[in-house]
């Protein structure tokens, strides 16, 4: 049953994505105001931040599990403790990969939508001070400073428990930063606070929008949700095996100067 | 627990009447940034303007502050107090220390900047109980990030990266109400910043408590 749910889910989010990726771009499709073929891009651009949101709530989980293990007091540590870091660790680095991949994403959208009549070659036509996008760069700031923290402690575990505190604070402020503070700014994008598609957090749109775009922007959700939980997957999987692999190296090291001292 | 709590913060304040080290330092840095500020902006200063540079004004002042908490004391004597007191009465009694020193010094600044700021408040009140409520915000926010940069090797730079981004969501919010309190329109406060403020507040407040029994051990 589990490793049928296993294999599911990838044959799932390999099966959307085609669907969303081939008939994305080839489905007739009314076009929204002002955007027209551009409005293709909703498919892509609007995922890749449900994937940021899945991700790094999978980093908190973990970071709570390592902090409900990691009680000091235990004579040994709980199998699996350094695994939960772990995996804390590689989903905040896949959110960090969706956060520049909808920011790619969106940068590339904003110039035809909004920055049509500048020339590429402005740099202004790259960038727009938009409240929603700022908060994404902030959240990705974020992120950004939870591993240079990681980075300056040199012992393991209390690397782990220090960025395990501020994981679970640092996403204490994502939530306003994702879904409050858009509410209150007016901005460009359509899910903006002055916007008459009915708007108000980050991501969520009620009106406004066609049910032609809602039979590809939900495949679209759930697969690249789950294509970035199966690359979270194997990330983690490659970390525990490369921990396991150099703690192996260090318990052979010590084995060959053990044998080493007693032959001098 | 809460009887540990009000010794740490009667501690503090003792500490501080003593030496009053960190308010005359804080006061004199909060009064050069005004008159900085007042030299190089006062005749194009707006109430817009003059909001957004309050709010940086407090926003240094709190990191230089609220920065220090972990940081005056040696390690010696934080491994004393941890031996008196539950960590979480620790971080508790810091937080409120935190809040009692920034209000101080936001009232201080809100006085100062009023006088040379050349820009009359619509509503002084309503501003001054917003900068209480910011007080509280940023205590909560900045003690336990503080907490964490301490024990870092590299804890200067630290505390502003770390700081920074979880604090801007804090600081549009009190941006936004003040504005109102500035230059009123006549449509009344923004009632919903003002409870999503209160509610990042408490859970910010009750996180740090919560989670700093897990930083403070080496």
């Amino acid at each position: 049953m589990k490793s049928l749910l296993r294999i599911g889910y990838k044959a799932l989010a390999v099966l959307l994505l085609g669907y969303v990726l081939v008939y994305g771009l080839v489905a007739r499709l009314p076009g929204l105001p002002g955007l027209e073929e551009s409005s293709r891009n909703l498919f892509y651009h609007v995922p890749m931040w449900f994937a940021v949101i899945v991700l790094m709530t999978i980093s908190v989980v973990q970071s709570v599990r390592f902090l409900r293990m990691a009680d000091p007091d235990l004579p040994e540590r709980p199998l699996g403790l350094m695994d939960a870091d772990l995996r804390a660790r590689e989903a905040a680095r896949t959110g960090i990969l969706f956060s520049i991949l909808g920011l790619v994403t969106g940068t590339i959208w904003g110039r035809v939508a909004w920055k049509a009549s500048i020339p590429w070659t402005d740099p202004a036509a790259w960038w727009t001070s938009d409240p929603i996008i700022i908060c994404a760069a902030i959240s990705l700031l974020i992120y950004l400073a939870y591993f240079l923290l990681r980075s300056s402690f040199s012992d393991e575990e209390q690397r782990a428990r220090v960025a395990a505190v501020y994981n679970i604070f640092a996403f204490a402020t994502l939530i306003p930063l994702y879904f409050i503070v858009p509410k209150m700014l007016p901005g460009l994008h359509p899910t903006s606070a002055d916007s008459d598609a009915g708007g108000g957090s980050f991501i969520f749109m009620r009106e406004g929008i066609d049910n032609a775009y809602r039979m590809l922007l939900y495949p679209g959700i759930l697969g690249f949700s789950l294509l970035a939980g199966w690359i979270y997957e194997l990330r983690a999987r490659w970390a525990r095996a490369e921990r396991q692999l150099s703690a192996n190296d260090l318990s052979e090291t010590s084995f060959f100067t053990e044998v080493n001292n007693k032959r001098s | 627990m809460l009887k540990e709590t009000l010794a740490i913060l009667r501690k503090e304040l003792l500490i501080e009447w003593k030496q009053k080290y960190a308010f005359n330092g804080l006061m004199l840095y909060v009064a050069s940034m005004v008159v900085v500020v007042a030299l190089a902006l006062g005749a194009v200063l707006e109430p817009l303007s003059w909001n957004v540079m309050f709010w940086l004004m407090i926003l240094f002042a709190a990191l230089n502050a609220v920065g220090k908490s972990f940081l005056a004391e040696e390690p010696a004597q934080q491994l004393y107090l941890y031996a008196l007191a539950h960590p979480s009465a620790l971080m508790l009694g810091k937080m409120l220390y935190n809040l009692l020193l920034m209000s101080l010094i936001s009232l201080l600044t809100m006085a100062l900047f009023v006088l040379m700021g050349n820009v009359a408040i619509g509503a002084p009140w309503q501003l001054l109980g917003i900068a209480g409520l910011g007080s509280a915000a940023l205590a909560a926010n900045l003690t336990l990030v503080a907490a964490i940069a301490s024990k870092a090797h590299n804890r200067g730079t630290l505390l502003a990266v770390l700081s920074f981004p979880i604090i801007i969501p804090v600081l549009l919010l009190l941006i936004e109400l003040a504005e109102e309190a500035i230059a009123p329109t006549g449509k009344g406060m923004d009632m919903d910043a003002l409870i999503f403020l209160g509610g990042i507040t408490v859970v910010l407040a009750a996180l740090s408590v919560m989670l700093f029994p897990f930083v403070w051990r080496d």
